[in-house]
């Protein structure tokens, strides 16, 4: 014990520790997890941007190619910071080597922000490329960067608090993939990536209203083009509360050794 | 001052299945302790409270005078576990797997490498320290387990079943280096199915079954318990039929070879005067325990030295690969 660090420094290393060892797992893998969202959003780009976009015209004010970009951005960021949580904290979980953990003096929201700073490291490395690869296509101008910056990271840890969760619940492989399938595909798909809700009927526009998604999206679009559906403040407020909810019960879970205790 | 005081622990599993009935056990700093039972006893449900693991039901855990409860950071930091399964992320390399471990707690990087530097020497994988684990052999995880557990230098190091499944000289390897750990002040906790193990190695056992500490006491005690002992003999003529010697169980094991079970009330001169009048002569005499064992050592010995030994290098397919996104 003579020369570990006490308090504060100890906890920071621990941090350090999974937060690196998270990005040295997806930089080695990164076939399997930067580059398929780079090149999905690539088509998605030529396909929707350029060759159906031309003739789509204008949507919400923008060029249609304009329009989905934040959308498509975020959604690469979305899907990777859960992907990233849920598959390495299960891992951990199925061989067993979370218990390295669990017997050190980590303490429980080191654990937490250790993995969830992997995905959300993981999803901005996968928002970058994609916003990369719009530039190739259009010209990005950011409106705020501060809303920018803030409203993409407050989404990879909103959706990196959702893997942790999943995996902490997760008793086999298929576990993992059911939420990314039948939750957050049709979710971010909805969530005016694609479309403004203006178009929507009513009712509909409503029940979209319901859609976190939606909030992150437009949010984000305000801060690359200064348009939004709803307005920023309410979606940074909505972002915010779920974050809080989310970290809560995982700390919770963790806590009561859900999932990784007997 | 204790190294470990336990209180009334209980731990209930859902489903009612009571594994532990409120064990008292106490073990002293610097001790060598074994903790023996059958399947099922609850040594793995206690071995898990202790190093967190599990969630115990009732009761209290103090490490040197930590309560687990009240400081449970600090107990953590006490303890070292050499876990019974294999528990290790198997694309990492060995020396990833130590300098993480130390990582978690709180070592900076730079001291971290030094200890795993010197654990990995002492445990004979520093050669080895950039192989993925997946290719380790049986022996050499177990040795790693041990390295991995020693890079935070706890003051208590629980050992379970830490030597299952490995070959005769890498375990007598492993005893040697434990003996010197302990010598050097660490507490060790051992948990085995190997008696000769824990009758070789630890001054104080308890035996747990069903949930309840039925044993608590000195190896010394313990064996002076043992009622018989059994001796094998080279006789020097053949021997067609057994004679009748009272206080003695006589077997043949062939036809000049007998195995002697004697109660302790007996002495050995007894033995040989008993033979002796019914005309046996005996060319020599050996306690049956570990025969097989030593010779077997002094074979390996002589054509590798002492040490550990350098096992099988691959046990994982080369082209496994990582493939969870």
């Amino acid at each position: 014990m003579s020369r570990q660090g006490v308090g504060g420094y100890r906890h920071w290393i621990s941090f350090q520790t999974i937060f690196v060892k998270e990005i040295l797992r997806f930089t080695r893998i990164w076939v399997q997890t930067i580059l398929p969202s780079v090149i999905t959003t690539t088509l998605y780009f030529v396909i929707f941007g350029r060759l159906i976009g031309d003739r789509i015209g204008t949507m919400g004010g923008l060029d249609y190619l304009d329009f989905i970009v934040p959308g498509l951005v975020l959604m690469g960021v979305i899907t990777n910071a859960y992907s990233n949580v849920v598959s390495s904290f299960y891992s951990s979980k199925f061989s067993r080597y979370i218990e390295e953990l669990l017997v050190s003096p980590a303490p429980d929201w080191v654990i937490l922000a250790g993995y969830v700073a992997g995905g959300v490291a993981r999803g901005l490395v996968v928002g970058l490329a994609v916003m990369l690869v719009a530039m190739i296509f259009t010209e990005i101008r950011i409106h705020s960067v501060a809303v920018t910056l803030l409203v993409i990271t407050m989404t990879a840890v909103l959706f990196a608090l959702g893997g942790f969760i999943n995996a902490i619940y997760a008793n086999s492989f298929d576990d993992i993939s059911i939420v990314p399938t039948f939750v957050l595909t049709p979710l971010t798909y909805l969530g005016g990536v694609f479309y403004s809700i203006e178009l929507l009927p009513g009712f509909w526009q409503g029940v979209s209203l319901a859609n976190p998604v939606l909030y992150m999206v437009n949010a984000f679009r305000y801060g690359l083009q200064g348009v939004s559906d709803i307005p920023v403040g309410i979606a940074f407020g909505i972002i915010a509360i779920f974050i809080l909810v989310l970290g809560a019960f995982s700390l919770y879970l963790l806590r009561r050794g859900v999932g990784i205790k007997t | 001052m204790s190294a470990l005081d336990v209180k009334q622990l209980t731990k209930t599993y859902k489903g009612g299945f009571q594994a532990l009935k409120g064990i008292d056990l106490t073990v002293d700093e610097g001790d060598f302790f074994a903790l023996l039972g059958p399947n099922g006893a609850g040594k793995s449900t206690f071995i898990g409270i202790l190093a967190s693991l599990v969630n115990k039901t009732g009761g209290t855990v103090k490490v040197f005078g930590e309560d687990q409860d009240r400081t449970p950071e600090l107990v953590k930091s006490f303890i070292g576990l050499v876990p019974q399964e294999f528990n290790f992320n198997l694309f990492l390399p060995v020396v990833e797997v130590v300098l993480n471990q130390a990582g978690y707690y709180g070592i900076p990087r730079r001291e971290a490498k030094v200890r795993a530097e010197r654990y990995l020497k002492q445990l004979d994988l520093w050669d080895r320290r950039d192989t993925e684990m997946r290719k380790l052999s049986g022996g050499l995880k177990r040795r790693l387990m041990i390295a991995r557990a020693l890079v935070h230098e706890p003051r208590l190091l629980i050992l379970d079943e830490p030597t299952a499944g490995v070959d005769i000289e890498i375990r007598r390897s492993m005893w040697t280096f434990l003996r010197e750990l302990n010598a050097r002040g660490t507490t060790i906790i051992l948990t085995t199915h190997y008696l000769e193990e824990a009758e070789s190695l630890c001054r104080n056992i308890a035996i747990i079954n069903h949930g309840e500490i039925a044993e608590r006491t000195s190896m010394l005690t313990l064996l002076d318990r043992l009622n018989t002992e059994t001796f094998v003999l080279n006789l020097k003529g053949r021997l067609s039929e057994l004679p009748e010697l009272g206080g003695f169980v006589l077997q043949h094991l062939d036809d000049c070879t007998l195995e002697v079970e004697m109660s302790r009330r007996h002495t050995i001169s007894g033995l040989f005067e008993a033979l002796s009048r019914n005309g046996i002569e005996v060319i020599s005499l050996r306690n049956k325990q570990n025969r097989l064992e030593r010779l077997f050592l002094e074979m390996v010995d002589r054509r590798a030295g002492a040490g550990w030994s350098s096992a099988d290098p691959a046990t994982a397919p080369d082209d496994a690969r990582e493939v969870i996104a």
